[in-house]
C-alpha cells in the first residue's frame, strides 16, 4: 500500500509540476486577446474537470470497500480469531499475550491513561495496521497474519517524553 | 456569458500595521524554521539535545507555525480586504497584541514550565505530566493558544461586521446573488469572496477550539469536571484543521490580487469561482475527520465523509484556482520578478501538495501511514510552498523598488533555493513516511537516518534561502509603506 500510495503522489505531483512547466515556458509572449483564449481554456477545463473525476470518484469509491473497521476483516473459515488484549501506558505496553499463530488475530486496544497509538511493524519494519489507543475506549485491529517472525509495536500518537520508545514485540508462528 | 469589469484599485502601501504583522511573522517563521532544523539534525544524530528538549521544540514549533502563518495571512487578508470594506485598526492592532501576549504565556509555558505535549494538546496529556510539567505551564499553554484565539474571534468579527455592511450579508459576500441567480457580473472581489469564507469557518473552527480549551482549562483544576477524550480530539482537530486551512485561503488573496497586474488580465469571480468558493466553505468545515481514521470509536459514516470530501477538497484546488492563475498567465507576456514567481509558484506548491494529502485521507492508506512522515511531507508542502511562497511574494511586492526594477542574482538564487529545498525537504518527509517512519519521535531508529539526513541538507539549503527573502524585505521596508506602482496596472475588460 505506502509503495502504491508514493507512486501514484508522484505521479500526480509531477503531472501538476508539468502543467506548470509548460504554462511558465509558454508565458512570455503576450496573446493580446483574451477572449478567445479564455474560450480555450474553459472548453479544455471542462475536459481536465471529467478526467480527475473518472479518475477521482472510482478510486474513491473502490478504496471504501475493505476498511480495517469492518468486523469481517479478520473472518476465517478455520476458527475464530486469536485475541490479543492491548493496554497503552506511559510508556510502556501491557499486552495479555506475546506470541500468536498464523491467520486471523483481534487486537484488542485501550490505554490506561493518554492517547496512545498501536502500531504493528512487519520483521522488514514496515507499518502493516494500527489503531489508536484510546483511554475509555477498545479499538479492535482485525489483521490476518501469513507471515511469522517478530513483528514490533511502536506508539503512534505523541504520549510524551518517552513516546520515541515506546515499543514491544510479539511473536507470529513458530518461531 | 455575464460581461465583467475589471477595476483594479490603487496600488497601496501597507500600513504600519500590516508592516508590523509582517515583521514579527518573517522573525517568527525563521526561528520556527531553525527549531524544525534542528529537529531533523537530532533525527540526523548530528546533535544531542535529548527528548526533553526535543519535544519543547516540537511543541514550539507546531504551535508557533500554526500561529504565525495566521498572523501572515491575516496581514495579507486585511491589507486587500481594506481596499473593498471599512476596517478597524485598532481591532487589527488588538490582535497582533493579544497574539505577542498568548506567545509569552506559550513561550514561558514551555522555556520555563517545560511543557510539552505538542501542539495537538490531545485530553488528557496536558492534565497527565507524569511530574515533567506543572499544572500552571499547562495553563499557561493552554491559555495562550485561547488568548490568541480570541485575538482571532475579534479580528474575524470585525471583518464580517464590514463585510456584512458593505454588501448585505456574508451570503452577498459569498457571491451567492450571482451563483444562484443570473449572474450580472457584479460579484464581490476575489478578495471579498475569500474573507467571507475564511471569516465563516474560523469564526466557527475558534468557537469550537476556545470551548474544548477552556473545558480542558476547567478539567486541569477540577479534575471531577471530565471531559471525554474522543470528544475532546475531534474538537481540537476541527479547530486545528480549520484554522491552518484557512491561512491559505488568507494568503491566496495577494495573488488574486497582484497576479493580475503582471499579466494584465482579470481574475474573475465568476459562477465557477464562486461556486468553488462556496464548496469550499463547506468542506473545510466537514474535512476534519480525516484527522481521525484511526479513531475506530467514531460512527463510520463520520470516517467515510472525512474520506469522501478529502477526494472532493481537490477539485476547487486543482480546477478552479490552481487552473486559474495558469490560464492568466498562460501567453500573458508576464513580467518575471521574485513576486511574480513566488506567487506563481505558491500555486504551484498548494495543489502539488493537495495530492499526498488527499493520498493519506484514504481510509486505507491512512491505515498504514497515519502518523508516519508522511503527514508531515504534504503539509510542509502545501504550506511552504504554497503559503509561505505566497507571505514571500507578498513580501517582495511591497519591498519592490520600482515596476521595472530588476532582481539581484542572489534574490534569484534564493528562489531557486527555497523551491528545491522545500521539495527535497518535502519529498524526504514523504520518503521517509512510504518506510514507515513514525512522527514526532525524538530518536529515530538506525534505520530511519539516512532519510533523515538528506532532509537536513535541504532544510538548511531553504532556511538560507528564507534567510535572504527576509533580508530583502526587512531592508526595503522603507518602501513597503509608500503608495506608487510597482506592477502595472491590469488592463479592465473580459467576457
Amino acid at each position: 500500500m505506502q509503495e502504491t500510495a508514493w507512486q501514484v503522489s508522484l505521479v500526480l505531483m509531477l503531472l501538476i509540476a508539468f502543467g506548470v512547466v509548460y504554462v511558465a515556458i509558454n508565458s512570455g509572449k503576450r496573446e493580446e486577446d483574451y477572449g478567445p483564449l479564455v474560450k480555450r481554456a474553459y472548453g479544455f477545463r471542462t475536459k481536465l474537470f471529467w478526467a480527475v473525476a473518472l479518475v477521482f470518484f472510482p478510486a474513491m469509491i473502490y478504496n471504501l470497500t475493505d476498511l480495517p473497521y469492518d468486523t469481517s476483516r479478520a473472518a476465517s473459515s478455520t476458527g475464530t480469531p486469536q485475541v490479543i488484549n492491548v493496554t497503552g501506558h506511559m510508556w510502556y505496553w501491557e499486552m495479555d499475550r506475546d506470541q500468536v499463530d498464523l491467520g486471523p488475530v483481534e487486537i484488542r486496544v485501550t490505554s490506561g491513561d493518554v492517547n496512545h497509538g498501536y502500531g504493528i511493524y512487519d520483521p522488514s519494519l514496515r507499518l502493516i495496521a494500527q489503531t489508536q489507543a484510546m483511554p475509555g475506549y477498545t479499538n479492535v485491529i482485525r489483521h490476518t497474519f501469513d507471515k511469522a517472525g517478530t513483528y514490533r509495536v511502536l506508539c503512534m500518537e505523541y504520549c510524551g517524553i518517552a513516546h520515541h520508545n515506546m515499543m514491544t514485540e510479539f511473536k507470529v508462528g513458530n518461531i | 456569458m455575464a460581461s465583467y469589469t475589471y477595476t483594479p484599485t490603487p496600488d497601496y502601501g501597507a500600513k504600519a500595521g500590516v508592516l508590523a504583522y509582517l515583521v514579527v511573522s518573517a522573525v517568527v517563521l525563521l526561528l520556527m524554521m531553525v527549531f524544525g532544523l534542528i529537529m531533523r539534525l537530532e533525527h540526523s544524530q548530528y546533535t544531542e539535545i535529548g527528548g526533553l528538549w526535543f519535544y519543547k521544540l516540537m511543541t514550539l514549533h507546531g504551535a508557533g507555525m500554526v500561529g504565525i502563518v495566521a498572523l501572515a495571512g491575516a496581514a495579507i487578508m486585511w491589507h486587500f480586504l481594506r481596499q473593498y470594506v471599512e476596517l478597524s485598526t485598532g481591532i487589527f492592532i488588538a490582535n497582533l497584541i493579544l497574539f505577542l501576549t498568548g506567545v509569552v504565556m506559550i513561550l514561558a509555558s514551555v522555556l520555563l514550565g517545560d511543557f510539552h505535549a505538542a501542539w495537538t494538546f490531545l485530553h488528557p496529556l496536558p492534565s497527565t505530566s507524569m511530574g515533567l510539567w506543572s499544572e500552571w505551564a499547562a495553563a499557561a499553554f493552554m491559555g495562550g493558544l485561547l488568548v490568541i484565539g480570541v485575538g482571532f474571534v475579534l479580528l474575524h468579527l470585525d471583518i464580517a461586521r464590514a463585510i456584512i455592511t458593505r454588501y448585505g450579508g456574508l451570503g452577498r459576500g459569498l457571491g451567492w446573488p450571482q451563483l444562484f441567480g443570473p449572474d450580472d457580473g457584479n460579484a464581490p472581489p476575489p478578495a471579498v469572496v475569500a474573507s467571507t469564507m475564511v471569516t465563516i469557518v474560523n469564526l466557527v473552527g475558534l468557537v469550537v477550539g476556545a470551548s474544548i480549551l477552556i473545558m480542558m482549562l476547567i478539567n486541569l483544576y477540577v479534575p471531577s469536571f471530565e471531559v471525554d477524550p474522543l470528544l475532546a480530539k475531534g474538537m481540537i482537530y476541527f479547530f486545528g484543521h480549520v484554522f491552518i486551512n484557512a491561512v491559505i485561503y488568507m494568503a491566496v488573496i495577494a495573488v488574486y490580487e497582484i497576479l493580475p497586474r503582471y499579466t494584465q488580465r482579470p481574475w474573475k469571480a465568476n459562477k465557477v469561482f464562486l461556486a468553488s468558493w462556496t464548496a469550499s466553505t463547506f468542506m473545510v468545515m466537514f474535512i476534519f475527520p480525516h484527522h481521525l481514521l484511526m479513531d475506530y470509536a467514531y460512527p463510520k459514516w463520520f470516517l467515510i465523509v472525512g474520506h469522501i470530501i478529502g477526494y472532493l477538497n481537490t477539485f476547487p484546488i486543482l480546477i478552479v484556482t490552481g487552473y486559474g492563475a495558469m490560464m492568466i498567465v498562460y501567453r500573458s507576456g508576464i513580467r518575471w520578478d521574485m513576486c511574480s514567481r513566488l506567487l506563481f509558484v505558491s500555486l504551484a506548491g498548494w495543489a502539488i501538495g493537495a495530492m499526498p494529502a488527499f493520498i493519506d485521507g484514504t481510509i486505507t492508506v491512512n491505515y498504514v501511514m497515519h502518523n508516519t512522515l508522511w503527514v508531515p511531507g504534504h503539509f510542509h508542502t502545501y504550506l511552504l510552498l504554497g503559503m509561505v511562497a505566497m507571505v514571500f511574494g507578498f513580501m517582495y511586492y511591497l519591498v519592490k523598488p520600482s515596476e521595472h526594477a530588476t532582481d539581484s542574482a542572489i534574490d534569484v538564487a534564493a528562489f531557486w533555493g527555497f523551491v528545491v529545498g522545500t521539495m527535497g525537504f518535502t519529498l524526504s518527509f514523504l520518503y521517509s513516511g512510504k518506510m514507515s517512519v513514525a512522527r514526532r519521535y525524538a530518536g529515530h531508529l538506525p534505520e530511519w537516518i539516512p532519510y533523515d539526513r538528506i532532509a537536513s541538507f535541504f532544510a538548511a539549503l531553504l532556511i538560507a534561502s528564507v534567510l535572504v527573502f527576509i533580508f530583502r524585505f526587512l531592508a526595503g521596508l522603507g518602501l513597503a509603506g509608500r503608495d506608487y506602482q510597482r506592477a502595472s496596472l491590469a488592463r479592465s475588460l473580459a467576457t
